[in-house]
């Protein structure tokens, strides 16, 4: 009732919405870097969207599954096969006893997020299963994958009657909406923070106007941005203060740094602006080397655009629920019932 | 060009004179902080836990951390539901009505905990340099380092980290010019008339004048972190033997300690 990392790939770390309700203590929220792919894979996959899904990192792993389930895969696009078959990506996949599922040549985006339909057996921490690197916490014993490990499976299909579920599934029609559908914009919205006004005219104007590489030492904790040097006009001893996910700080040397998932809860450096939330995605794909342009939107329109996500995530949700329904009427094999 | 895109609008009205001065802001569009001042001191650090401790026990809905610190508290909440109608205004409505009713007194309910210290040598590599820098004795750093009352303003940078303060004026010292890369789990440390305490190995930029055999942070224990914001702290001498003793008892002293 588990699955076997045949190959564990680059960073392979199961990740849900968050640890939340601990940064008061320090603790990082963590969670998946890409929300909306993490979500839409849960749907598919017939689950609520906090179950954990496993967050893969450019190179995907090859896992082999030894009881039948249900996976669905979001996010970054990767030539995924099924026993060396191509298999499709935002779509439920009936899995069988002995399946292997691969990931193979990645095509775009960053992170895939695989969901099982009832979710992996991960044991919460401080409320979540989001794997915390640093503080090896959550998920699955506070690690990425290794080659070896096997990992439970909440809720495994009985074999039986796999072939008409697999036909119900295929006849669900999943239709993705703009507002969740993988972007293709390179151009991130960001909002001005309040210390805005405080950075040098040519700074703010650079920021907006000119490209930003993504450097090679970007990661879960942030993504460290080469392009023009940014500075304040006067220099200002800050005090440090809560951080949020997609914080634009810039430290002593004028490179700015995003703060994603992994991010420290406080920090005491200059902020010059805060990337829209729903925007977060579409920065969670982009890769060390890529270009990314930003835009500046006003809170209003930020606060339109993530309630636009929402509603259509909560859309999906209802036009799924046949999907859900026919998985969780689906038994569990034999072995696993009272 | 991007389109041309409005200044923020200018902050809310005045607070009322009766209480403290605050400042409502957006950070990003999923988070509000309120400033209630712009130095650090304990005045300040009060009423920025006390605030806290109001928008938790106001339970605004949606909102899933409220974190204080030095001088704002950040109120950071999820996604707007399928109706929308959870905009930055609606959240600082709901800020300002807790803000109307007063803050309370923050000292009641606040803990006194005792922290052992193993001051200097090996635990301590820095608390030579830090009395020279001074101009006291060592003996005397260590007496003021720990005069009872100092306060947990926040914690944050790790899991457990917290930052307590003000000590005494003659502990003033900028942090140290080079940071180390690696900073044993345990150690105290002290710059600005502040002490930290690192809960597991990690760079750091502090002085380091001793080092606590006691775990700051355990997932596995309620609460997880040893010291909470708002908590009243005296640092407590102890010899390097009554440190190894501790130390073995808890488990905690060590890389490690911090670790699940």
């Amino acid at each position: 009732m588990s699955l076997s990392v045949v190959r564990p790939g680059m960073l392979s770390t199961f990740q849900d919405l968050g640890r939340q309700g601990w940064q008061h203590l320090g603790v990082p929220v963590a969670g998946a870097m890409d929300a909306r792919a993490h979500r839409l894979a849960n749907l598919l996959a017939g689950n609520l969207d906090d179950t954990a899904t496993l967050e893969v990192t450019l190179t995907g792993p090859t896992l082999r599954f030894d009881s039948a389930c249900c996976v669905a895969l979001s996010g970054a696009g990767f030539s995924l096969t099924r026993n060396d078959q191509p298999a499709a990506l935002n779509r439920p996949l009936v899995m069988r006893a002995g399946d292997v599922l691969a990931f193979g040549q990645r095509l775009h985006g960053a992170r895939a997020y695989l969901a099982v339909h009832g979710g992996f057996a991960l044991e919460p921490q401080m409320g979540s299963t989001s794997t915390y690197l640093r503080g090896r916490l959550g998920g699955w014993q506070g690690r990425a994958l290794q080659r070896g490990d096997q990992i439970g499976l909440r809720r495994p299909l009985d074999a039986a009657a796999l072939e008409p579920l697999a036909r119900t599934l295929w006849g669900v029609h999943v239709y993705l909406p703009g507002a969740i559908a993988q972007a293709v914009r390179r151009t991130v919205r960001i909002l001005r923070s309040e210390q805005w006004p405080d950075f040098s005219a040519e700074s703010c104007a650079a920021l907006i106007t000119e490209p930003f590489r993504i450097s090679p030492d970007s990661e879960r904790m942030g993504y460290r941005l080469q392009g023009p040097t940014l500075a304040l006009a006067q220099p200002r001893q800050m005090i440090s203060e809560a951080t949020t996910f997609g914080t634009i700080q810039v430290p002593v040397g004028g490179q700015p740094i995003v703060l994603m998932a992994d991010r420290q809860t406080t920090g005491g450096y200059p902020k010059i602006a805060y990337v829209a939330s729903v925007d977060l995605p579409l920065l969670a794909q982009m890769a060390p080397g890529d270009v990314v342009r930003f835009e500046l939107v006003s809170l209003e329109q930020a606060q339109q655009l993530d309630a636009e996500r929402e509603a259509a995530l909560t859309l999906l949700a209802v036009q799924l629920a046949p999907l859900r329904q026919a998985l969780m009427q689906h038994p569990t094999p034999p072995e696993r019932r009272p | 060009m991007p389109p041309p895109v409005p200044e923020p609008a200018p902050g809310p009205a005045s607070p009322p004179a009766s209480g403290p001065a605050w400042r409502l802001r957006p950070q990003g569009d999923r988070c509000i902080s309120i400033e209630l001042g712009d130095r650090i001191n304990v005045q300040t650090g009060l009423q920025c836990l006390s605030l806290a401790a109001a928008l938790r026990a106001a339970g605004l809905p949606g909102v899933t951390d409220v974190v204080p610190s030095f001088t704002a508290v950040a109120l950071h909440y999820g996604p707007p539901g399928p109706q929308g109608g959870a905009s930055f205004e609606h959240r600082a409505d709901a800020v300002r009505e807790v803000l109307a009713l007063g803050l309370p007194e923050a000292a009641s309910g606040s803990r006194e905990i005792d922290i052992p210290v193993c001051y200097g040598g090996a635990h301590g590599p820095d608390l030579g340099a830090v009395a020279q820098a001074c101009g006291l004795s060592e003996a005397e750093v260590v007496r003021r380092h720990g005069l009872p009352g100092a306060l947990v303003f926040m914690l944050g940078f790790a899991p457990g980290h917290p930052y307590i303060g003000l000590h005494d004026e003659a502990l003033n010292l900028p942090r140290r010019e080079v940071p180390r890369t690696a900073v044993a789990a345990g150690s105290v440390a002290i710059a600005n008339r502040q002490t930290v305490i690192y809960p597991n190995r990690l760079p750091g930029g502090w002085h380091v004048i001793g080092a606590t055999p006691l775990s700051l942070f355990d997932p596995g224990r309620s609460p997880p972190a040893l010291l909470m914001p708002g908590d009243r702290v005296r640092f407590v001498p102890i010899t390097a033997a009554q440190f190894d003793r501790l130390a073995g008892r808890a488990g905690a002293a060590g890389d490690g300690g911090a670790s699940p």
